[in-house]
């Protein structure tokens, strides 16, 4: 089975047989790339009922959960890394959630759309709110209530006190060079949380 | 398929220090033990349920088992691969070892005599059964409810031979507020004249008024105030009020109706026993209240399910239980589902329920050669 290319890439930051906290896990695909070519071990947290059945059906250990009930159930260091995978944008306390992942392990994965984007940019001069690929919503019916862009995020890291160790600019999977905070429609960040 | 009964002549030792010399068990089976006999599922049953878990009997087509949506061939838990065992608790009235029994030291029923047994004295009865049936290790033990502690209880009794507890709709231990609705059926049946302090058979009768009232305060529990509401509303039976005391409400004919026709068939006693089970179920009892320590000796992988609306046992109860694994690093997976029917949920066809508990057992399957 094929891994989505942004997860591939946040599959090779974390270390070997490592303990992996994925929030927002999704159908289990990345947890369970972990287990069988990474020999990780971990538990996801899932929302949504189909998500929750395609991870039982990989064998990931799935608990359906909102975030917030979801992280009360982990107890402080007990995993290596954890995953925030587009996730981020439609948190209802990102602050907390950051803050509670710090709580339960050292390093933190966190990825979100890049609402920076040329064409969100010009969307917006064109003045509309923009519908795109990696935010394909309309304004009244999405569930991204909290976009930002890398230089925000950057901003809120620090004041976490996180430090920044990796970070990518993807747009299709692939990484950008040239102008990557306007060009990359997904930013990935690897950082220490204490 | 046939109900049969088995019989235990070892003297069982239970939590409260007494003893039952010897007893039966009612038993039923579904499907084939393979040769590896790796595939044996057991079913634990709640307060009033039996061995009677799924499929009809050949002489009563309308006795349908009480879990028959989940259990059968080519159902979530599939007959076809499994073979499944469900079992008449001890002191329990559908054919196992009871109050209702004959004590062979006095030649008459048990009655008040019987002794208080605990999940944790059911799971080592049911570990004597697995032994009769040459089952070293169940590919799952399951079960809903009260079924659901016993199952949890196997981990911790018996961690070699349990591979998958699947617990729903549970909780590791009772809430004052849940001790207290017990506490009111026991008193409805207890001061029923007809009880006679739980010697009643002797009397000739039964009492079937604390029954029926105890049957109306537990079912009243098991469905949520939406569900009502949806099911009932304050519809009537006539148009107008009667400015009296009988039946006027929908909801009073439903009540009353499910009463009557559990006091026709359910013992008083075993009531008062299970639900007693029930109060005093509490693993983390003896590690200081440390649920973590308490369910340290379980290598089982786990699932576990709870409904949204669950007002008895509600999905924080079931996290406390997932937290507990997940702090010992053991395999679990937990299903919170959005369904709207209360702790009666858990014996319902929800296809989202279903799915995953098919998924479960199909993964369980292919783990054991099933």
């Amino acid at each position: 089975m094929t891994l989505r290319s942004d997860l591939r890439l946040i599959a090779d930051w974390i270390r070997p047989s490592t303990r992996v906290l994925d929030l927002g896990c999704g159908d289990g695909a990345l947890l369970a790339h972990l287990r069988d070519a990474r020999q990780c071990r971990g538990y996801g947290v899932e929302i949504d009922d189909g998500h929750v059945l395609e991870c039982i059906r990989r064998r990931v250990n799935v608990l359906q959960s909102d975030l917030d009930a979801g992280l009360r159930m982990f107890s402080d260091d007990m995993f290596d890394i954890v995953v925030l995978s587009q996730t981020l944008q439609a948190m209802h306390r990102v602050e907390d959630v950051l803050r509670d992942m710090a709580r339960v392990a050292r390093h933190g994965i966190v990825s979100f759309p890049n609402f920076g984007h040329w064409r969100h940019a010009l969307s917006l001069l064109g003045g509309h709110m923009p519908v795109t690929k990696a935010i394909p919503y309309q304004w009244y019916d999405t569930p991204n209530i909290h976009l930002c862009t890398p230089k925000d995020f950057e901003i809120l890291a620090a004041k976490l006190g996180f430090s920044i160790k990796r970070r990518a600019l993807l747009t299709d999977g692939a990484p950008v060079s040239l102008l990557p905070n306007l060009r990359a429609t997904l930013a990935v960040y690897r950082f220490d949380m204490r | 398929m046939t109900p049969k009964s088995l019989y235990f002549d070892a003297p069982l030792h239970l939590a409260s220090g007494a003893q039952i010399g010897s007893y039966s068990l009612m038993v039923e089976t579904y499907g084939e033990l393979n040769a590896a006999r790796s595939n044996a599922v057991l079913i634990c049953h709640a307060l009033n349920a039996s061995h009677h878990v799924a499929g009809v009997y050949a002489d009563q087509p309308k006795n349908t088992g009480w879990w028959d949506n989940m259990i059968g061939p080519g159902k979530p838990v599939d007959t076809n691969r499994f073979f499944v065992v469900g079992v008449n608790n001890l002191g329990s009235c559908f054919g196992s070892t009871g109050p209702m029994s004959i004590n062979p030291a006095t030649g008459k029923p048990y009655g008040a005599s019987f002794p208080v047994v605990t999940v944790e004295d059911w799971v080592n009865a049911q570990a004597r059964l697995a032994d009769a049936l040459g089952i070293e290790r169940w590919a799952a033990v399951m079960g809903g409810s009260l079924g659901a502690m016993q199952a949890l209880s196997w981990t911790i009794q018996y961690p070699g031979r349990v591979a998958h507890c699947v617990a729903i709709a549970t909780t590791p231990k009772l809430t004052a507020q849940n001790i207290a609705f017990n506490d009111v059926a026991r008193t409805a049946i207890q001061s029923d004249p007809d009880f006679h302090g739980g010697d009643y058979y002797a009397h000739g009768v039964v009492p079937k008024r604390g029954l029926r009232v105890a049957r109306m305060i537990g079912h009243i529990t098991y469905l949520s105030g939406d569900d009502m509401g949806e099911k009932f509303g304050r519809a009537m039976k006539a148009e107008n009020y009667a400015f009296g005391y009988g039946v006027e409400f929908e909801v009073e004919s439903y009540l009353r109706y499910q009463g009557d026709k559990f006091s026709e068939y359910f013992d008083a006693n075993t009531y008062l026993l299970i639900t007693r089970a029930l109060d005093y179920f509490d693993p983390a009892k003896s590690t200081g209240g440390d649920l973590r320590r308490a369910l340290a000796p379980a290598t089982a992988k786990f699932l576990l399910a709870s409904f949204t609306t669950d007002w008895r046992f509600t999905p924080a109860r079931a996290r406390e239980i997932v937290a507990a694994l997940i702090a010992n690093d053991r395999d679990v997976t937990y299903a919170e589902i959005d369904a709207p029917h209360g702790h009666d949920a858990f014996l319902l066809d929800d296809p989202r329920y279903h799915a995953e508990v098919t998924a479960y057992f199909d993964n369980i399957g292919r783990e054991v050669g099933a």
